[in-house]
């Protein structure tokens, strides 16, 4: 029975780190800054070599995750790699890029007209190492092509982001994780009037192998900030449904 | 090396061409006309109105006359030439320099110094030039000699060999007629007048004599016959330095078959390049069918490579356009546009990752093959405030910036093309909007930012300022909103949505 388990265990451990999942290194812990949101991931580590996928229907969405992701991005590119961001209808302005710690100069666009391009484009820059990431903007993934998208990843090890803006939850891909960033209100200290830093709801509505979950986080100038108390405290008389008596 | 050069006469070039391309032609005789001075000429005869006794040059009505079934068709100025390049072109198979016939305006003129022996020998090679042409329908004298004037006068009037050996072409040219030198009609009866019905009666005569007599141009073409003067070439195509051909004995119509031909050529061409220390820049496969169109593809490096695995990869992007037709029986690889290759350091030290890495290169040249080179783009700092105008595309994927991104004054992830239209509603003037109306959906404003005023660069476009507003609504949700112009006043302003922040 014993050896069976350990049997078990071993294979479990190799297809995790087929799909891009790598065990926790005794030495230096590979972490992006994400805080509690890594541990949502197997091995508490978030996986670099996997294609996620974040849902934007709304340019509000899309533009909460230009921000998560450039976040993100700052981290991947620490090391001078360059970055590959694919659309057919870009609005990502390039000079925000720099308020989250990304040298844009790194980022190379690829503006083309159709959705198949996109997609070839993004299967070649997945494959090509000496990329960091690539951030491609399609309407829809169909499972073979997510897959496509995926062996490509597994081999080179470069993160792969889509950003999807068709809602339809029931198309499904192979995408590691799938996000969703939506925009929260602002917090200010002290009540101090004007806007606070951006603040998101991180909603973690899928992940291989780990646990889904929604976060709030903030990007606190040069890095993400988790926020804890996010509902301010409700009062009886607020509270729908409530029973009586 | 002993140069050698044959000249290509097609008899009648016209003539057979229309037969070519009108086989029903065949049992009537046509001529072609061409206005002159009023009157229709005839310029080029068919072989049956040439048994009628049709002649050029004669008037096109004594020619139907003579011949009361005779079809006129009309000639079009520079057909001729036009034929001669397309053949020309098709004999770049023979040799890489091939010129027309300016003379004559009839035929071609090859350079086939170290060719022939591809063919197995120069009687093979003319053979198999003849053949080649009389099988597309074409009927043409040829000669091989050491001078392109010999080979031309051999050609056009020779009566014993087409093959002139080495150093025996100035006594093929004694038995000939003057008229093989290519020279003026003038020239040609002052020569008969005097009695000069043969080249040997005149070509022992000190030079100052003719010259007095015939000019200098007699002299020329003489010259040129016997060797003295050198005859300049123009050939149709400029050879490449940096080239590879392949003739395939079977014609080749599979996809399959075109990669093996490019990795081929490509094997080749690439040890040349390297050994040389170049790389290729610009590449042009072209392939010609047998049916005798030609296609091509060509690709460009960002970067001078001499990689065969990535060139291949560019190339196998474009096979799709190739269209085999029949089959392709010949592929020539250019190489254009070749640079020194920047040698990599590999192995020693892992390259470190960036802009310039060898794999993001290639990556770079595949999408530009295939999607086009302005599809990618590079964002740098302009050291302007207008937002529109605050980035700018870089030149080259190298170019790197000579000011800093700003960071003080913020900036939204998502800019609109074109600001849109909303509809507002402040408090007091110079105050953020209460809320707005933005696609028809209301926006309750909850905190705000601003105003940032940015001027209009007056000496670029003529309109308003612009303040802008970073806006939260309710949702959390946060945008950027500008009202164009100043409040109040005759001066009209209108509120416009930008931007949206992460």
């Amino acid at each position: 029975m014993e050896a069976k388990k350990e049997i078990v265990q071993k294979l479990q451990q190799d297809i995790l780190l087929w799909q891009g999942f790598k065990p926790k290194s005794a030495g230096k812990a590979e972490r992006i800054g994400l805080g509690e949101i890594e541990d949502a991931f197997p091995g508490g580590i978030f996986p670099k070599k996997a294609i996620h996928e974040f849902i934007t229907l709304y340019p509000e969405h899309a533009a909460a995750s230009d921000g998560f992701i450039a976040g993100l991005l700052s981290v991947l590119m620490e090391n001078g790699a360059a970055c590959v961001w694919v659309s057919t209808s870009r609005n990502l302005f390039p000079a925000s890029l720099s308020l989250f710690n990304v040298e844009t100069e790194r980022i190379i666009f690829m503006d083309v007209q159709t959705e198949k391009d996109v997609l070839w484009i993004t299967e070649e820059a997945l494959k090509c190492e000496g990329l960091a990431a690539v951030v491609a903007e399609v309407n829809n993934v169909s499972l073979i092509e997510s897959r496509r998208l995926q062996l490509a990843v597994e081999n080179s090890g470069v993160t792969g982001f889509i950003l999807r803006k068709d809602g339809n939850k029931k198309a499904s891909t192979v995408a590691t994780a799938r996000w969703k960033i939506s925009p929260l209100p602002s917090d200010t200290e002290d009540g101090m009037p004007g806007l606070g830093f951006p603040r998101w709801q991180v909603e973690l509505l899928k992940v291989r192998n780990g646990n889904p979950g929604t976060f709030i986080l903030e990007w606190a100038g040069e890095r993400f900030v988790e926020v804890k108390e996010v509902q301010t405290p409700t009062m009886w008389s607020d509270l729908e449904d409530r029973q009586i008596g | 090396m002993q140069k050698r050069f044959v000249s290509i006469w097609f008899r009648q070039l016209l003539a057979e061409w229309q037969l070519i391309r009108r086989p029903e032609l065949a049992e009537v005789p046509f001529v072609f006309s061409a206005p002159d001075h009023g009157r229709m000429m005839i310029t080029a005869v068919s072989p049956l109105a040439f048994s009628f006794g049709v002649e050029v040059g004669m008037r096109a009505a004594d020619a139907k006359a003579i011949c009361p079934g005779l079809e006129i068709l009309d000639d079009k100025p520079g057909r001729a030439k036009k034929l001669l390049k397309g053949l020309g072109e098709w004999c770049v198979r023979y040799s890489p320099v091939v010129a027309i016939d300016e003379f004559g305006m009839d035929g071609l003129l090859l350079d086939i110094s170290g060719c022939a022996h591809l063919w197995g020998g120069e009687r093979e090679y003319l053979k198999e030039i003849v053949s080649r042409l009389k099988s597309k329908g074409y009927t043409v004298r040829l000669a091989i000699a050491d001078t392109p004037g010999a080979a031309w006068a051999v050609s056009h009037y020779g009566k014993l060999t087409p093959l002139i050996p080495t150093g025996a072409h100035v006594d093929a040219l004694l038995a000939l007629e003057p008229d093989a030198l290519r020279l003026e009609a003038s020239t040609l009866t002052k020569l008969r007048k005097l009695g000069f019905y043969q080249i040997k009666s005149f070509i022992g005569m000190p030079r100052s004599i003719l010259r007095r007599r015939f000019g200098e141009d007699f002299l020329l073409r003489l010259a040129q016959a016997i060797g003295t003067e050198t005859e300049v070439l123009v050939p149709l195509q400029v050879p490449v330095p940096f080239s590879e051909r392949l003739a395939c004995l079977e014609p080749i119509k599979t996809k399959v078959g075109i990669e093996i031909a490019v990795t081929k050529m490509l094997e080749s061409l690439c040890k040349r390049m390297q050994a040389e220390g170049q790389g290729l820049r610009t590449g042009i496969l072209t392939g010609y069918r047998i049916d005798g169109k030609i296609v091509q593809v060509s690709i460009g490096t960002s970067a001078a490579t001499h990689s065969i695995s990535h060139l291949f990869k560019l190339f196998e992007l474009k096979i799709d356009q190739i269209r085999p037709g029949l089959g392709i029986e010949l592929f020539v690889l250019d190489a254009p546009k070749v640079d020194d290759v920047q040698i990599a350091q590999e192995e020693m030290w892992t390259s470190t990752p960036g802009l310039d890495d060898q794999s993001v290169i290639r990556l770079l040249d595949r999408v530009a093959g295939k999607v086009g080179p302005q599809a990618i783009q590079r964002y740098l700092p302009a050291t302007r405030f207008w937002p529109e105008r605050s980035v700018f595309r870089a030149a080259s994927i190298t170019e790197k910036s000579v000011s800093s991104w700003r960071v003080d004054k913020p900036r939204p992830t998502e800019l609109l093309k074109n600001p849109a239209p909303i509809e507002v509603m402040a408090l007091i003037p110079d105050h953020p909007p209460k809320f707005f109306i933005y696609n028809g959906v209301r926006h309750l404003i909850t905190k705000a930012d601003g105003p940032e005023r940015i001027e209009r660069e007056w000496w670029l476009d003529q309109g308003e300022h612009r303040d802008y507003y970073q806006v939260e609504d309710e949702q959390g949700s946060r945008y950027w909103l500008f009202r164009s112009g100043h409040y109040g006043g005759d001066e009209k302003y209108q509120w416009f949505i930008h931007g949206f922040f992460a």
